[in-house]
């Protein structure tokens, strides 16, 4: 085997980790779509959120420090105690929930029954809101993110592999923590997956996303599974936020990977959990192999757009996406 | 008292039709033409031009511009940035290819080129539709401005990566460059909005933009009446695409001068001027003024309260006006999702009655 057709299997491999990560966002988009048919802009900010949050919350930082002090002239920053990650986690997860009846209760209650894109532009509104919310309580510089996850390249992989190619070949570099981040999506999809099939909550969930009247006449409070879909999105959000987090800073691009997991829905259509899963990873490897073949061509950085012409042309020829339901048009 | 149709007696069809039927409209639509047209420039200074005025009036156009797509023919577009670029580019090749030809002309053109590209990314439209459309519309907003940085001849091979307006002259005054005045500023962008709300009125209102509504209404029953689908879109899409280009071909030549593409025209851009079509009314050509006065000013009336008056941190303030922007996007949406023209709507309906309640 040749040293440039392994390299090429070691971006692949690099893709579909990557892929893995916008799969994630993607998730807490179907969720939520499927259940209300909100289509929630905001999915990228709230992992953004939940990832400020986390940080705020291990290191003791007092929530919109920055606003008392400008009102009151005070100079408080941090409470003096650190509290450990997994405590810290079930903290934030309980401010997603919290988050997700605030949410459910001011703004998307009032909206029920409207039409798709105004609850489009209120998820973008919200996504702005959240923005400001998540600077105002925690500040608007760069943190990192640090739950004792392993960072840096697999040495295991790369010993294991470096004999493959002959002189030029040093062996796979992948990083320890993109793996870490597939298992814990695997186990997150599974862990929803079975929730959704086998926990009297999960059918209710299910019930209400075939048909919300349906659903209200066999007794569902329909209230209740909307705050617990805003809740699991939340869920999803924070585990993306921790995993992006962890990688590259917890900062305000963290939010711009809610854009790039709308190809990835296109790709897989709106509605289908596995849909999802191959969009992203049919994304990640596309855009990184698309970079490494043809980018240097081109002046490169073609991963800006390559996943929305990727989804545009594949729309045109398959409007629904690869999972999505065939949509049926009548008058 | 005054708001009234009775007395008015319309004796043409050519007066029955016009677009403000009632006298007191028709008074405040001139007044309102004379004072922009007369008293402003007397009174303008370098402030109001810079942080209220030329702003107001550039992302009116490209409100008007994305109304007419997503308000009138119902398709939402996420690339009004990357098409502003496009004029903003445009604009700058023919300024420096061709530099004794008008600036008028030069913006026309811009558009005109705009229009093109913005059929071009409207073709896919006839198949995908909704959100589809919409994400679609986001190849065009990262494509673009992935082009604008990467082809050197779209910034004549300078070494910043820049595009810097020249200095060019409009009746013997400088209306681009560091040396255009504000009064220049300020009518040049005028005579585009005059030109362009007049235009898009006249076009809603005809034949073009009855079938864009009708499409927007319901695409399969309007093609079934025997609207074209592939002409409404693509017409909607290139009218739109050429305010957007004169839009961006303003924003870039006359109110900043200098533009680096990804900062002046990335996606924030795009939901900038979406936000106004939203407060504002979608399907309003009032509304898209509306909507630009708002998120024009509001920001400045952050900034004078928050930091000038009661001396907070800019970076609060800034985050502040996100909070209360999207707070304001998500009341609009939930009280009034028709926007501000609605509520002038509603108020022009109470003024014909008043002082009777029905």
């Amino acid at each position: 085997m040749s040293a440039d057709f392994l390299y090429g299997i070691e971006v692949l491999i690099n893709g579909l980790m990557a892929g893995v990560l916008y799969a994630l966002v993607a998730l807490g988009f179907v969720l939520i779509f499927k259940a209300s048919g909100i289509f929630n802009y905001a999915q990228g900010v709230m992992a953004l959120f939940a990832a400020l949050t986390l940080v705020g919350v291990m290191e003791g930082q007092i929530p919109f420090s920055h606003l008392i002090n400008a009102i009151f002239g005070t100079d408080l920053h941090y409470f003096g105690w650190t509290v450990p990650a997994l405590l810290a986690i079930l903290v934030t997860l309980a401010v997603m929930v919290l988050f997700a009846w605030v949410v459910h209760t001011f703004v998307f209650r009032h909206l029920v029954g409207q039409e798709p894109i105004i609850l489009f532009m209120a998820t973008i509104g919200l996504a702005y809101f959240l923005e400001g919310v998540g600077d105002l309580m925690w500040g608007s510089d760069i943190k990192t993110l640090d739950i004792g996850l392993p960072q840096g390249g697999s040495m295991f992989v790369e010993d294991l592999t470096v004999g493959l190619g002959g002189e030029d070949f040093y062996g796979f570099f992948i990083d320890k923590l993109d793996m870490v981040a597939t298992v814990v999506a695997a186990v997150l999809v599974i862990a929803l997956i079975a929730f959704a099939q086998y926990t009297k909550q999960g059918r209710a969930m299910r019930a209400v996303a075939d048909d919300h009247q349906a659903a209200l006449s066999v007794g569902i409070s329909l209230n209740f599974i909307w705050v617990l879909v805003w809740s699991l999105a939340g869920l999803v959000a924070l585990v993306a936020g921790v995993m992006w987090g962890a990688k590259s800073g917890v900062q305000f691009s963290l939010s711009l990977i809610a854009l790039k997991a709308l190809p990835v829905l296109m790709l897989g259509g709106f509605t289908s959990i596995p849909g999802a899963i191959v969009g992203g990873l049919i994304i990640g490897v596309g855009e990184k192999l698309f970079e490494y073949s043809i980018g240097p061509l081109i002046g490169g950085a073609t991963e800006t757009w390559f996943a929305y012409v990727l989804a545009l042309i594949f729309l045109v020829f398959r409007p629904q996406g690869l999972f999505g339901e065939k949509i049926i048009e009548r008058v | 008292m005054l708001y009234r149709e009775a007395g008015d007696f319309k004796t043409t069809y050519r007066a029955d039709n016009q677009t403000f039927p009632i006298l007191f409209d028709r008074v405040g639509f001139w007044i309102t033409l004379a004072v922009a047209w007369l008293i402003v420039p007397l009174v303008i200074n370098d402030y109001w031009a810079n942080a209220i005025l030329v702003p107001f009036l550039i992302y009116a156009i490209a409100a008007i511009g994305l109304n007419i797509l997503t308000g009138y023919c119902g398709q939402v577009s996420l690339g009004t940035g990357g098409f502003m670029a496009v004029g903003a580019y445009a604009v700058y090749k023919l300024m420096t290819a061709f530099p004794d030809v008008s600036m008028v002309i030069h913006i026309l053109l811009a558009g005109g080129i705009t229009a093109i590209v913005g059929a071009l990314f409207g073709l896919p439209s006839l198949r995908i539709k909704g959100f589809y459309l919409a994400v679609a519309t986001l190849a065009a907003q990262f494509f673009l401005v992935w082009l604008f940085n990467k082809v050197p001849w779209f910034y004549n091979y300078s070494a910043s990566g820049q595009i810097n307006a020249p200095e060019r002259f409009l009746f013997g005054q400088a209306i681009t460059g560091a040396n255009a005045g504000p009064t220049a500023q300020y009518l040049i962008c005028l005579a585009f909005v005059t030109f362009c709300a007049l235009l898009a009125r006249n076009l809603t209102r005809g034949t073009v933009g009855r079938s864009w509504m009708a499409i927007r209404d319901m695409d399969i029953a309007a093609e079934i009446i025997g609207v074209n689908p592939l002409r409404a879109k693509l017409t909607a899409f290139a009218v739109s695409s050429f305010f957007i280009g004169i839009a961006g071909a303003l924003f870039f030549a006359v109110y900043l001068g200098a533009v680096e593409v990804g900062e002046a025209f990335g996606i924030n851009k795009s939901f900038l001027v979406l936000f106004m079509c939203i407060i504002g009314g979608l399907g309003s050509i009032f509304g898209s003024f509306a909507g630009a006065a708002f998120l024009v000013l509001l920001p400045v009336a952050l900034k004078v309260i928050g930091a000038d008056l009661l001396g907070w941190p800019t970076q609060i303030v800034s985050h502040l006006q996100l909070v209360v922007v999207g707070g304001l996007i998500m009341f609009f949406l939930i009280k009034e999702p028709h926007g501000l023209a609605q509520l002038w709507r509603l108020t022009k309906e109470k003024l014909r009655l008043w002082p009777f309640p029905y």
